[in-house]
Parts: structure tokens; sequence; C-alpha cells
């Protein structure tokens, strides 16, 4: 009986100790999205800032959608995100302080190797949707209002395609993230757009492969915002500030150039150059 | 798929090294779910031989709510739970969105109610046996529910342990109000979804059968101790 009791105790104790807080150090957290999470591109270069700053970033990575969503509720003090006319609305309506260029790489359309919808090779994105929808080749779509899922719906749009009146039959709304949706499309040979970045580190591509890239409308901006701390002051303005000056600066885009994956650059940093 | 011999392989490999990331995520995971027991039992321990002892008005819908809510799908938990802590919720200023603080008031949520449920269960079973003999010797409620309590140990032990088993394996709640945070939030199961959306699926199942590993220690853990009880008693 008195193992039990001890045991018990045991438990109790550990409980109330795993209630005191973890050491108390500078932290933010920065709202950010999947792709730069699961490219490995935040696990390289934050902890060059770290070292440098002695601010310890803590990242959430959600769909674009939901990083926005997330930020507005001031659940973070950095956004870090790539949907352009999202970010400019958020800032528009006052829940971001100022939003900077940080990077970019591009957007390419994979699919199945034996390419049923003949759009290998094609250099205008709206065109190889177009012939996925003529020929009804399953495509799979993030589905999650994500940066990826805005760029793509903006591409059907260009492509005069209505995606949404074959879901469920070769248009398929997953509603996942970016990792998770190259896996359906790799199980279900299906279509689907990528960031280069993600894809280039993926590692189960099974039967896909690149398919069209290289179209100007593949463009993928990331910009970075101070969420506001006048609207939430919980944000900690001072140290999210410190984050985005380095990001921007000469430093952080050197760390994001830096970043090689088997040997291939993933992201370009494009900050107009601040001085630092 | 020779993806499923390689995580075998993976997980010994991982287990033997001692990899430091993975036993930080592993303590953590144990320490959140641990803690979140321990608050459930201390509630639904008590709460449950309550229902099954006295009646009271309400008694009967609060049972049926438990028997309910062991349905609860962890995201909504989440979702609760978030928007309780966001900043913009009303508990935000507590600051404690996104610290394990938060996963711990998650998991409690969500097992509970199992733990309310099947507790009340158990004890209603035990108590038809000494119901004729807490009347005869008029003892007080609170001490026939400590008396009960104390002789369903052994069945109750299987429902603490249906409880952990829920709160270690969810991956739902502690991802939303977590947020899988390198080094602060990210548990066993956020970091076996990470690994899935990076497409390093043997490394992902690789942790699947390190979590498995660790729920069964636990389960031989109770097994030994449940042993050791019973021959000390009968000494």
């Amino acid at each position: 009986m008195t193992v039990f009791k001890s045991v018990a105790a045991g438990a109790l104790a550990l409980a109330l100790l795993a209630g005191q807080a973890a050491a108390t150090e500078d932290f933010i957290v920065v709202q950010s999205t999947t792709s730069t999470q699961n490219s490995g591109l935040l696990d390289e270069i934050l902890p060059e800032f770290e070292a440098a700053s002695g601010i310890d970033v803590r990242v959430v990575a959600v769909g674009t959608g939901q990083a926005l969503k997330n930020a507005a509720n001031g659940d973070g003090d950095v956004l870090l995100v790539h949907a352009k006319p999202a970010e400019e609305k958020f800032v528009a309506d006052g829940f971001g302080v100022q939003r900077f260029d940080v990077m970019y790489n591009d957007f390419v359309i994979v699919g199945p190797q034996d390419d049923p919808a003949g759009i290998r090779g094609l250099g205008d994105a709206p065109a190889a949707l177009a012939k996925i929808s003529q020929s009804a080749a399953p495509f799979a779509s993030r589905g999650d209002d994500s940066g990826t899922h805005k760029k793509e719906q903006a591409l059907w749009n260009l492509a005069r395609v209505d995606p949404a009146a074959s879901s469920g039959n070769w248009y398929r709304e997953t509603g996942s993230g970016m990792g998770a949706i190259l896996n359906t499309a790799s199980a279900m040979n299906a279509y689907t757009m990528t960031d280069r970045a993600t894809w280039l580190a993926f590692n189960n591509k099974g039967n896909l492969e690149i398919l069209t890239e290289g179209d100007d409308r593949l463009f993928n901006q990331y910009g970075v915002i101070l969420v506001n701390p006048d609207k939430h002051a919980n944000v900690k303005a001072d140290l999210g500030q410190t984050f985005i000056d380095w990001l921007t600066g000469a430093d952080g885009q050197k760390a994001i150039a830096g970043f090689k994956v088997n040997g291939e650059q993933l992201f370009f940093p494009n900050a107009v150059s601040q001085t630092n | 798929m020779q993806d499923f011999a390689q995580s075998f392989v993976l997980a010994g490999q991982l287990v033997v090294s001692g990899d430091p990331a993975l036993a930080e995520i592993v303590a953590l995971s144990i320490q959140v779910t641990l803690t979140a027991l321990v608050i459930s039992a201390l509630i639904g321990l008590p709460l449950g031989a309550l229902l099954a002892v006295a009646r009271f008005p309400g008694s009967a819908t609060l049972s049926v709510l438990a028997n309910a809510l062991m349905g609860l799908p962890p995201v909504v938990v989440g979702l609760l739970v978030y928007m309780m802590l966001s900043n913009a919720g009303p508990l935000g200023v507590l600051g404690l969105l996104y610290t394990p603080t938060a996963m711990i008031i998650a998991q409690a949520v969500l097992i509970t109610p199992i733990i309310i449920a099947l507790t009340r269960q158990v004890i209603a079973d035990l108590n038809r046996s000494y119901a004729e003999t807490f009347k005869s010797m008029v003892v007080p409620a609170h001490t026939a529910i400590a008396a009960l309590i104390w002789d369903a140990r052994f069945s109750l032990l299987t429902v603490l342990l249906a409880g952990f088993g829920r709160a270690i394996a969810e991956v739902g709640a502690v991802m939303i109000v977590g947020g899988n945070i390198n080094h602060v939030t990210r548990v066993m199961t956020t970091a076996i979804a990470l690994e899935t959306s990076k497409g390093e699926l043997a490394l992902a199942l690789a942790l699947g059968f390190v979590l498995l590993l660790m729920a069964l220690s636990v389960n031989a853990a109770v097994a030994l101790l449940r042993q050791t009880d019973r021959s000390a008693v009968h000494v």
C-alpha cells in the first residue's frame, strides 16, 4: 500500500515542479508559414540571430491565412508570410506597423512523370492549369487559404477555369499544409503547385517531378511585418523590430542566401538595403 | 515497403543513441501529459465518485454530459483553449498561449470527462455491494467515497491509463495551443506531424515507435506497481 501512496505523492510533486515556469529569457513569437519551416530555412538561420542578439525566436508555423488571423489576435510579435495583397491589407487594417520585403523564390507545378495533361515544359502557368482541367487529371489543392492557395486561385482565375465546380471530382481540396499536400499528391499521382523550397527539401517525391516552371506569375515574395503594439500592448515591439532589422539587414540577408539543400539555394534575399 | 524496416532500425538507433533533441521532446511529452493527468485525476476521481454515490439536482445530467464529452474532438478543445488564451481572448493577459501550461490545460480539458465518466461507472458498480453496509453503519458520505475510491484503486488505475493514453496520443489540441515551437512546445505527436509534412516518413514512423515504447513503459510500470501492491497486501 505504501508503494501506491508514494507513487501518488511522487506524481503530485512532479506536477507541481512542472507548473513552475521555464527560464525567463527574452523571446519573441513569430507567426510564419509551413514553407519556411518545412524547407528547413528557419532552423538554419535562426540560431545565428539568437547567438548575435540573445533573443530566442519561437516560430509557430501554420498556413498564411491562420498566421494572419493569429497575428491579428495579437498572438505573436512578428509575421513572416508570403501573400503580399493579404499582408498589405493586414497593415492597412492597422494590425501591422509596416511591411518589408525579405526574400523570394518561385512556385512550380509538379505532377506525375507520365504527365497525362501534357504540361511538361510549358512556361505559361495558367495555360498549364487550363490543360489540367481539360484532361480532368487529378489536381491536389491546399484549400486552406494559405499563401500558396491564394496564388493558386489567382492562377486559376487567369486560366478562366473555376476548379471549385469540379471539387471532389478531379479537383481535390485537402485543406492541409505544403508538405502534407505533397504527400497526398505523391500518393494519388496528382498535379499540385508548391513553392520550390519545400519541393527541393521534400523527401517523399515518389513519382512526382517539376513540369511547369519559370513563369513570372509564379513569383513568390515573402514579407515581414511587426504586429502593431498599439492594437495589442503585449507585443514586444523592440525585440520584434530587432529581429526584422536583422532579417532585412546585411547579416540576415546573407544567412538566407547561404541556406542550401543539396547544393541548391532555396530563397533569394531581396530586402531593400538598409543601413545596418 | 522498405520504410517499415527502416523505421524500426531508425527507432532503435534513436533510443540507443540518446539523441538530446529526442530526449527533450520525450521529456516534455511526459511532463505535459502526466501533469494534465494529475489535474484531471484530482477533479475527476472525486467528482466521478460523488456522481456514483450521491443523488443531487443535476447529477443525472452531469453523468450524461461527462459520457458525451468523452467524444470531444481534440481539435475542438484546442480551438476553445486557444480562443480563451489568445491575446484577443478573455484570459490573454495571463500570457499562457504557446507554453507547455497551455498544452496541459488543453489535455486536462480533454481527459477530465473521461476520468469522471469511467470513475462514476467503476464506483457505481462497487457501491452496489457496499451501499447496505454503509447505510447500516451510518458512514458519512465523504468517508464512504474515500473508502470506495481506495477499494476500487486497481480499476481506477486503468481509468487513469485510459486518460493518459488519450492525452499522450492526441495532436490536434497541443498543435493549436502549443504551436509546435522547437525546444519550447514540441512534443512527440507534433514532431511526428512535422516530420510527416517534410516527407520524412521513415523518421516520422520511427518517432511513432518511440511514442509507443513510452506508452508501453508507463503501462508496464503500472502493472508492476499493481503486483507489488497486491503482494504487499497478502504479506
